[in-house]
């Protein structure tokens, strides 16, 4: 199975990650389309890092263990955001990112 | 039997962001993405890396999915369950659609390296990828442990109720 085919493949889920977070106006909906970009770029990683394995410095698991710092990020990303989600919608009564505009002048 | 496996989780793992960004109702979006995120942790296993295919279905399917459910639940708005788009989402398309365009020419004008693995090869055993996470990245390991903590504790603080105004 070639590199090059994965690396498509999270291609089109970053592009399709992208897509909803510009385009949805509910912020949980945008919190998920960028756990979809996330999980392309850890389908590039460990793609790459089972595929170039004894390449260089490469040891086999730098991909993998790079991949799971991202799924550590994601998920403090997740809880993070979601409290703040939460305590916007509790002030403002919405979570619908356009009626937001608290920091726009 | 490699290559169906690669081509049916692909396709579903894109059919299901696909679902995720296009669905109106907020719940679907969430199962959507759980699908999704499955089928991810299938072609982890694909390729051999059996461990991060059980970390994403935990962390994932698992938790991950359970909190959006929970947000959606406690957020629910006059709309709800059915949500309307940006107005402006066939620009969204159109900057979604070239970056795609860019990656692919990117990845296909200059391809990596490939040392192809045949599928028989054992995949690196659970106790190397410990080593290695132990000791070549311990300190990046205690910091993600950091991060994590200073997240979860500055999450319970935003969303608690602030009975100290009263």
């Amino acid at each position: 199975m070639p590199l090059l085919y994965f690396q498509l493949v999270s291609a089109g889920l970053f592009a399709i990650g992208l897509y909803g977070v510009l385009a949805r106006r509910s912020s949980v909906l945008i919190v998920m389309s960028i756990e979809l970009m996330l999980n392309a770029v850890n389908i590039n990683l460990i793609a790459a890092a089972s595929h170039m394995e004894g390449l260089g410095k490469f040891n086999g698991f730098d991909g993998q263990i790079i991949a799971i710092f991202v799924i550590t990020v994601a998920a403090a990303e997740v809880g993070l955001g979601l409290a703040i989600i939460l305590r916007m919608y509790r002030q403002r009564g919405t979570v619908n990112v356009d009626e937001i505009d608290l920091m726009k002048w | 039997m490699s290559w169906f496996l690669f081509i049916l989780l692909s396709v579903v793992s894109l059919g299901g962001g696909l679902g995720v960004v296009v669905t109106r109702n907020v719940v679907h979006a969430a199962l959507f993405l759980l699908v999704s995120l499955v089928a991810v942790a299938g072609l982890y296993l694909v390729l051999l890396a059996e461990f991060l295919a059980l970390v994403q279905v935990l962390i994932y399917g698992g938790a991950i999915i359970i909190v959006l459910l929970f947000a959606i639940m406690l957020t629910r708005s006059a709309e709800y369950p059915r949500i309307n788009d940006n107005r402006q989402w066939p620009l969204a398309a159109v900057a979604a659609l070239g970056l795609l365009g860019v990656l692919m020419a990117a990845f296909m004008a200059r391809p990596l390296p490939d040392m192809v693995r045949e599928t028989h090869v054992q995949s690196p055993a659970f106790a190397d990828l410990g080593n290695s996470l132990f000791t070549r990245w311990a300190i990046p390991f205690e910091v993600a442990s950091l991060v994590l903590l200073v997240a979860l504790v500055g999450a319970i603080i935003i969303a608690r109720d602030s009975g100290e105004e009263e």
